[in-house]
């Protein structure tokens, strides 16, 4: 049976009970999923280089397709909204988690995995309908750049809701495990990350000139 | 007055191992010494792969014109050569000895991760056997090590062995990018207690300093990657210039990942020769602070100098002199730790024992190396140098006399400790000097060839240019180059069998891994050490040595340091409980892996592919299932 019945309100208070017994005081999965964000921001910053060294080149070219006539702001703008909202629902399956509020953490916890399954079907459809109109990845430059780096940052909205899924499948099989928090955390942490991620690609390939 | 380690009048509870037995325990141990041999064995048995792959180029050279192999399978080994040696061998034997030596050295029971640490090491085994499977399904990569683009493209490598390079480097990149991740948060966040950062031994602070090179040097890779398997498969032209594509980002993202990647390659044998030499001179490290940061400033540094790489490509004198400064900037904290290597053994009361002799080959060799690399770094001279055997000279002088040289040196040093006998010390030193005299023979000369105009990557030279002597000394010397592996192999089978027993600190170190027993039981320490110095068992063992001091001071006793060390440790009745062995890592590398054969042929026969892919993320769903499950029962109150 679990003698940690550790109910920490706050960030400070989970940090104490999850480092425990390490050099720095911080958890060391912690320490790693930062780790690994540091690497991703490397793999999308290089994405992100190779999208702005050929948009000029896609501009001079004779198949030019241009972002600002090619990609609808308005229905990416609900979606990037979807997104953000996700991270909120984020933030609030883990403050019901660390509460002890299990039924509200389930609320909010499958709100996020909804909101963060409607952008993904979202970006499909956003997919189809650009693909139809004639950009795909072989079409220009630009289709070349859109969809690897949209791609790329999609796969990583669909691993992140198979982790939230599982983190939620996780806890209901064991409610009384003491890493529960800290799994929810972590799922959390991947989860805001990419939705950061997708707040500088829609910045810098849908609103910039 | 501070506080010793309180006396605990009894041993620790131990649960019991749960190692399966044979061939099962291998396939599921999640224990960093057991990973740490597996890493060193199949890494080894990839660098007798590789050293195979270079004979048969040194025969086809031995003679001009010579028709021993034809020119595409010479393409295929030297790029397959290369290939191994830096991502099957050298990598992977530096990440050995880190794993079997870092948390031993810094107090710990494992690593931070120990089933992400198997899964590593299974990601690894399998990414290199896909590479090699590329042989029989219609030819190795066949465009070099760097495999640049267009020669990469589907026009010019019409089989599938670039599709192999790409895919199976992946799946070990992914191996390599876990691994780091387990070497920082184990080396931060796991140090015994009063091991401070000031008192790590220098070995973890290089593998410390790489595992950060990895994770931020590799993405670059991985996208380039993406980008090449996208160009052959998937009708994008990210380095197709008809498309308006333009090779050279390939270069450009090669480079930014493949400069720090020879750092990644020789850090870690820097930190062993920092570890053998002042064992094997009786001395401490001359300058610590100094070896430590020039590690941190080669490290930051190397990240700001990939188009030394590409100076014969026509970036404009700007961007050449920029980078140009760089690298020989990067030069000084090498020099650095040269120095500091010297005034460690100078006045040392010198062991000769083959760990030795291997360090301070090291320490020649690559003074060669980096001089050749200083000449490499002005853009006029590497004009004409680059792409010709001066660069192969330099490139051996660095890899093999540095990186080999230094690995040689782990071995023996850590042979007695890993396997519990001591390696026969005569072979030894019988192994070092033909290998030293050999590997001379054999690349010295290339400096020489490459100043006459001898290109690298070429299957075949022209009667008269006279090249004909310098080439048939090299094969010669590679070929003694092997006889004196042989010999190594020879000692260590015959040690295995018959070696003296090795007690626990048969070199009389003073760092923690000599702590305990040769081989060290399976959790370790029976009880967490407490650190008050960077030599914390010459303060139990030499407690009347004074600590390092001035000539002509006199300095502290090491027991009179340890007491008004600060460090207050309160040490709990912890029992010790070590991770259980599971399944689950090499069933997810499994899945992992099939999904990469999927991915591999997806551009050429769709469905069926995308059937395996589905398989393999089903495959890697369960494991994840099964490693969710095993984790969960092995929390402590289970």
């Amino acid at each position: 049976m679990s003698e940690h019945a550790a109910v920490a309100h706050t960030a400070h208070e989970a940090g104490h009970v999850a480092g425990h017994g390490t050099s720095t005081g911080l958890d060391s999965r912690k320490m790693g999923l930062w780790a690994f964000i540091g690497s991703e921001v490397l793999i999308f910053g290089s994405l992100i280089v190779t999208y702005f060294i050929y948009k000029p080149i896609n501009a001079a070219r004779p198949d030019a397709q241009l972002p600002h006539e090619e990609l609808g702001i308005m229905f990416t703008s609900l979606l990037a909204a979807i997104l953000l909202a996700s991270s909120v629902t984020m933030v609030m399956s883990l403050a019901a988690a660390r509460n002890g509020d299990k039924r509200m953490f389930q609320i909010w916890h499958l709100a996020t995995i909804g909101l963060g399954l409607c952008f993904l079907g979202g970006q499909v459809y956003e997919f189809y309908e650009l693909s139809h109109h004639g950009l795909t990845l072989s079409s220009s430059l630009l289709g070349m750049t859109f969809y690897t780096l949209t791609g790329f940052h999609g796969t990583h909205v669909a691993i992140g809701a198979t982790w939230l899924f599982a983190v939620f499948l996780k806890v209901r099989a064991y409610p009384d495990s003491p890493e529960n928090l800290m799994d929810i955390e972590l799922s959390g942490l991947y989860w805001h990350f990419v939705d950061l991620v997708w707040v500088a690609v829609f910045t810098l390939i849908y609103l910039l000139p | 007055m501070a506080t010793l380690e309180r006396q605990v009048g009894h041993t620790p509870t131990l649960v019991p191992s749960k190692e399966l037995p044979g061939w099962l325990g291998w396939l599921t141990t999640v224990d960093h010494k057991k990973i740490g041999i597996m890493y060193i064995v199949s890494a080894f048995f990839f660098f007798l792969i590789g050293g195979i792959e270079a004979l048969l180029m040194r025969v086809q050279l031995g003679v001009p014109e010579n028709t021993f192999l034809s020119p595409d399978v010479y393409n295929q080994m030297f790029t397959m050569h290369a290939t191994t040696m830096v991502f099957l061998a050298i990598m992977p034997l530096n990440v050995g000895f880190g794993n079997y030596v870092v948390p031993l050295m810094i107090g710990a029971r494992d690593m931070a991760f120990p089933r992400l640490n198997a899964l590593s090491i299974w990601l690894f085994i399998f990414g290199g056997l896909m590479l090699y499977l590329s042989f029989i399904v219609g030819g190795a990569p066949a465009a070099g090590w760097f495999a640049y683009a267009p020669l990469s493209t589907k026009v010019f490598s019409p089989t599938n062995g670039m599709d192999y390079w790409v895919v199976g480097l992946t799946i070990t990149g992914v191996a390599s990018i876990a691994g780091a991740i387990n070497f920082i948060v184990t080396i931060i966040n796991m140090r015994a207690p009063g091991m401070t950062f000031n008192r790590l031994p220098l070995f973890a602070w290089m593998t410390l300093i790489v595992s950060f090179l990895l994770i931020f040097a590799f993405p670059s890779l991985t996208v380039a990657q993406v980008q090449l398997l996208f160009d052959r498969n998937f009708g994008t032209g990210f380095f197709l210039p008809e498309r308006g594509g333009d090779p050279l980002l390939w270069q450009h993202l090669f480079w930014f990942f493949g400069h720090p990647e020879v750092y990644i390659l020789i850090l870690p044998a820097m930190g062993i020769v920092s570890e053998v030499l002042p064992t094997f001179s009786r001395k401490p490290i001359f300058g610590y602070a100094f070896v430590a940061y020039s590690g941190v400033a080669i490290g930051f540094l190397g990240f700001t100098v990939w188009a030394h790489h590409m100076f014969a490509v026509g970036l404009g004198p700007l961007a050449n002199a920029i980078f140009s400064a760089g690298s020989f900037l990067i030069g000084v904290p090498t020099g650095v730790k040269i120095f500091n290597w010297i005034a460690t053994i100078y006045g040392g009361s010198i062991n000769l024992k083959s760990p030795f002799y291997f360090a301070a080959g090291f320490v020649a060799m690559f003074v060669i190396g980096g001089i050749s690399g200083i000449t490499l770094a002005s853009p006029p001279l590497d004009l004409q140098q680059t792409d010709s055997y001066y660069v192969v000279a330099h490139i051996h002088y660095v890899l093999f006399g540095g990186a080999i040289f230094g690995l040689f040196a782990g071995a023996y040093y850590w042979f007695p400790k890993i396997t519990g006998r001591m390696l026969n010390d005569r072979l030894g030193k019988i192994h070092f000097w033909l290998m030293l005299i050999s590997m001379n023979v054999t690349f010295f000369p290339m400096h020489i060839l490459g100043t006459e105009g001898m290109p690298r990557r070429y299957y075949t030279y022209e009667a008269g240019m006279g090249w004909e002597v310098w080439n048939l000394l090299e094969t010669i010397g590679a070929f003694a180059m092997a006889f004196s592996i042989l010999i190594f192999i020879f000692n260590v089978v015959s040690s295995l069998k018959h070696g003296e027993r090795a007690e626990a600190d048969p070199w009389d170190g003073a760092t923690l891994e000599w702590a305990v027993s040769s081989p060290p039981p399976a959790h370790n320490f029976d009880r967490t050490p407490v650190v008050h110095s960077r030599r914390p068992l010459w303060d139990t063992k030499y407690p009347d040595l004074e600590v390092a001091h001035e000539a002509g001071s006199h300095g502290m006793k090491r027991s009179e340091a340890v007491k008004q060390d600060q460090v207050h440790h309160v040490e709990g009745d912890e029992a010790i409980h070590l991770p259980s062995p599971t399944f689950a890592p090499i069933i997810v590398s499994f899945g992992v892996t099939v999904l990469g054969f999927g991915l591999l042929y997806l551009g050429t026969s769709g469905g069926m592919t995308a059937i395996a892919m589905v398989v393999g993320l089903v495959i890697m769903g369960y494991g994840i299932v099964r490693w969710v499950r095993d984790a969960h029962a092995d929390l402590p109150q289970h």
